[in-house]
């Protein structure tokens, strides 16, 4: 299945912080990337620590994006369920800072690489104990990284893998070589599936006794699933309720409803139209976080009339991003500007201009494109939500430039497989990648099979490869300005506005983050929310 | 009956023992639609476009890796080799593996139905006496108050599509004036008062979406039987109109009263899912539902096929019922 687990970010454009960020990495790189395991960088000081937590009490979550077909094993996970349920079990060997999106330390406590970026040393702490007391080993994270990363493999994580040529132990640390240098490798493996297991879940792929803050207590898929505390959590700093139960309410309204009323504590997927509404609701708080996602209308730049910059460029200016945002959003999300990445990502490019609405520069370069007659866009609300309105405005706004779009609205069921990727002109949607390498790698390399706008630029593919490699941050950060500006310009990428993910909590709830990393607090709202008294 | 003029045998038997020819033709026939419908999800299934391997795969399928799902889940053998080879597995008591999540159908399945006859069971206790109770006071004070009173709020209850009406019960009794449980999700470790408690709302209301039928139907069928010479003979001679319903009316009025019972019957357990969904209640119609989406065919087979049975049982007892409570039939001369 498509990944289209929401992923997420910041919108200030702190440049402190940036600054602060890209300097950080510049030095780690210098230092032959080796990051220590000082207290200071855990993700949870980061936390807008106003108040203590306070520990205690039974949460519960109402989520959406649960199936009776859900399995445990974590090389499966897909939907918000899931991926919430993998982050309060388990542990990954990396983390991410919520802020910066850095990687941080979890059950790796340290990791160096070669001055290519092939061949990677990681640290595993020595005082993490699985849920039956038994000690994490080298073994267990072995066998994990090779289980997911097997060729034949069924997990979701194997396209993350793919360039990693061997998983070894080596005097006690893990060393990973790569066929082709990545300096990117720990923001891998923060990935979602890759939660350390016993003997990697070569024994059973569906063991979930883990390192993570709660123990499983039940799973019933698709309905409901019960979590204790890790009483012995080797990080003393998460996990503060005694028990947590999710339960699957993938009914909208059902799930207002369950918070309004006081049934659950948080829900998630809140609809841009009802979350003004709820939040006047007394005792209910609306969680706004800015993401990586993105709504977008593709162009396949290989097929007529696409295969015409004038015209693809016609068709960029005649989307009124700003209307959009407000009226498919209610405001809740952040202009695009038809490249694929925004600030949640690191090493984005800064200072490209925003692309506005212009219907005389449409129309000039529409006429330049010699098309006449209408342009069929294919669309459906299985592709995001207010899709179809989404098409409605881009025909009004393209009529004015005198283009005409043809709507042709498509069934929800199977929009991904017949429609995406398959017709020429269609709206789509994008949850978030890790690093920009994987963003691009994923839908602009022109050997990819989801290279849903069939972008084929030689130069640019040299430039991704080129970057991927590149451990000098300032060149890389480079190469991935002019690498947006060419997607920007010359692509079939239409993307007018990223989505911010949309939860609500109860006003007792604490802890929340806004986690740049993904939704749901990147997956730890188990691990970070508690319950004020 | 003649017995000179020659008959085939069954017909004899029919003349004979017209009841239990009846019901045991009832009986075969049911076994009949059985097989028929088994045929038809199995066909409507294989007709369905997309399949599970480039759903499971996504978009990044292989046609090599498809083939070698395609082949792993058996899917290469021809449609009526899997066709026999479900129907073997049935008759084993065997439903198969999910492909989904590799898990034994039977197990899930026992629980789903199990909490989806939990829930019709609960709405149909309350909603038949209630809606046949309903239908008779409505023909007792027929087009009077009480009559056009209870019309009006079955009525009204009907025209109100259930996921409106589930709506409704829960800006009431949820969030506005929080005295319900919600939602209703059941689960394994519950006890039965628990359960029952927790299922209160979507009890009803189907219990609403069902009684303006039933009620309606009974309250048809009885004053069609009203006009008839013996009601008016018993209206002569002296009897009470309450008793005289109840006696003589009611009786020659169950056979389509017996018809509608069992539809609701049938549309409470296999017709739910909007409520299911609203209340969040882990019944059959959503595990069906979340078994499409991915295109787990066997689980939606196995599901498919437990609905037509129902379906087929409820129906094959409501005409068995209808002709022993017919008293021709019953007692044949």
């Amino acid at each position: 299945m498509k990944n289209r687990i929401p992923a997420t970010c910041k919108t200030s454009h702190d440049n402190v912080q940036d600054l602060g960020r890209r300097r950080f990495l510049g030095s780690a790189a210098a230092a032959g990337f080796v990051l220590s395991a000082s207290g200071l960088l855990l993700p949870s000081n980061a936390r807008a620590a106003d108040e203590k937590p306070q520990r205690g009490g039974h949460l519960k979550l109402g989520l959406d994006g649960g199936q009776t077909t859900d399995i445990l094993d974590p090389g499966t996970y897909s939907g918000s369920t899931m991926f919430v349920v993998g982050f309060t079990w388990g542990d990954r060997l990396v983390t991410t800072d919520p802020q910066s999106g850095e990687a941080l330390p979890s059950l790796a406590e340290s990791w160096s690489s070669s001055a290519d970026a092939k061949v990677w040393t990681f640290k595993l702490r020595q005082d993490v104990r699985f849920h039956d007391g038994s000690p994490l080993a080298m073994n267990d994270v072995v066998q994990t990284l090779r289980r997911h990363s097997d060729k034949d493999s069924k997990s979701a994580a194997l396209g993350l893998l793919e360039d990693i040529e061997r998983i070894e132990e080596q005097n006690g640390d893990l060393v990973i070589t790569l066929k082709n240098g990545n300096a990117d490798l720990p923001l891998l493996l923060t990935d979602y599936h890759l939660q350390i297991q016993q003997n990697g879940g070569m024994d059973d792929p569906e063991n979930v006794i883990g390192t993570g803050p709660y123990k499983l207590e039940s799973f019933e898929p698709g309905v409901r699933i019960t979590f204790t505390r890790n009483e012995d959590d080797w990080n003393e700093d998460r996990g503060f309720v005694d028990s947590v139960e999710i339960l699957v309410i993938n009914d909208n309204t059902a799930r207002i409803a369950a918070l309004s009323s006081g049934k659950v504590h948080f829900i998630n997927s809140l609809d841009p139209k009802t979350m003004k509404l709820l939040s006047r609701a007394p005792n209910v708080e609306t969680l706004s976080t800015p993401g990586k996602g993105f709504y977008s209308f593709l162009m396949h730049g290989d097929t007529a009339p696409f295969d015409n910059n004038d015209l693809r460029m016609a068709l960029k200016l005649a989307v009124d991003r700003q209307a959009m945002l407000d009226n498919i959003l209610g405001g809740y999300g952040t202009l695009g500007n038809d490249y694929p990445v925004n600030d949640a990502y690191a090493l984005s490019p800064t200072g490209i201009p925003q692309r506005e609405y212009d219907p005389e520069k449409a129309a000039f370069h529409y006429k330049k494109s010699g098309h006449e007659g209408p342009i069929s866009l294919r669309t459906s609300n299985a592709a995001f939500s207010g899709a179809v309105d989404a098409a409605v405005l881009f025909q009004s706004t393209a009529k004015e430039a005198g283009i005409t779009l043809d709507i042709k609205r498509e069934p929800d069921d199977g929009y991904w497989s017949n429609v995406w990727n398959k017709k020429p002109f269609c709206a789509s949607y994008w949850g978030g990648r890790p690093t920009q390498d994987i963003r691009y790698t994923t839908t602009q390399l022109s050997t990819s099979t989801w290279n849903d706008t069939r972008y084929k630029n030689p130069d640019f593919d040299r430039k991704l490869l080129e970057a991927r490699a590149e451990t000098d941050q300032e060149k890389r950060a480079a190469l991935y300005q002019e690498m947006a500006m060419m997607v920007r310009d010359n692509s079939g990428l239409i993307l007018p506005v990223f989505n911010n993910y949309l939860n609500a909590q109860a006003k007792n709830v604490k802890g929340w983050v806004d986690d740049l990393g993904n939704d749901l607090s990147n997956g730890q709202i188990a691990s970070r929310l508690w319950l004020a008294a | 009956m003649n017995d000179h003029i020659p008959v085939f045998p069954l017909a004899r038997l029919h003349g004979r023992y017209p009841l239990t020819t009846r019901i045991v033709g009832r009986l075969l026939l049911s076994l009949v639609l059985l097989v028929a419908s088994s045929l038809l999800i199995f066909g409507g299934i294989e007709a369905l476009p997309g399949d599970f391997a480039t759903t499971y795969l996504g978009q990044a399928a292989t046609p090599q890796a498809v083939a070698n799902i395609r082949a792993e889940l058996g899917l290469d053998a021809p449609a009526y080799a899997r066709y026999l080879d479900w129907v073997a597995g049935l008759l084993h008591g065997d439903f198969g593996h999910s492909w989904a999540s590799g898990q034994d159908i039977g197990a899930q399945l026992g629980s789903r139905l199990s909490n989806s006859l939990l829930l019709a069971g609960a709405a149909a206790i309350i909603a038949v006496p209630l809606s046949i109770g309903l239908g008779l006071i409505a023909v007792l004070y027929r087009d009077r108050l009480i009559d056009r009173l209870i019309n009006l709020f079955s009525l009204a209850a009907v025209s109100l599509p259930e996921f409106f009406v589930a709506y409704l019960l829960i800006l009431w009794l949820v969030v506005k004036n929080p005295v319900a449980a919600f939602p209703a999700t059941v689960y394994a470790s519950m006890g039965l008062g628990a359960k029952l408690v927790t299922i209160a709302l979507p009890v009803a209301t189907l219990v609403l979406v069902v009684i303006a039928h039933m009620m309606r139907m009974t309250r048809a069928a009885i004053i069609n039987v009203m006009d008839s010479a013996y009601m008016e003979t018993a209206a002569l001679k002296g009897l009470s109109r309450w008793r005289a319903i109840l006696r003589h009316a009611t009786p020659n009025a169950l056979a389509p009263i017996i018809n509608v019972v069992a539809l609701n019957l049938a549309y409470l357990i296999v017709g739910v899912v909007v409520v299911e969904v609203v209340f969040v209640y882990p019944g059959m119609g959503q595990y069906m539902v979340d078994a499409v989406t991915v295109r787990d065919l066997p689980v939606v087979q196995a599901c498919g096929l437990v609905f037509a049975a129902i379906y087929i049982l409820l129906n094959m007892t409501a005409d068995i019922l209808s002709v022993l409570a017919n008293p021709r039939l019953r007692h044949p001369r």
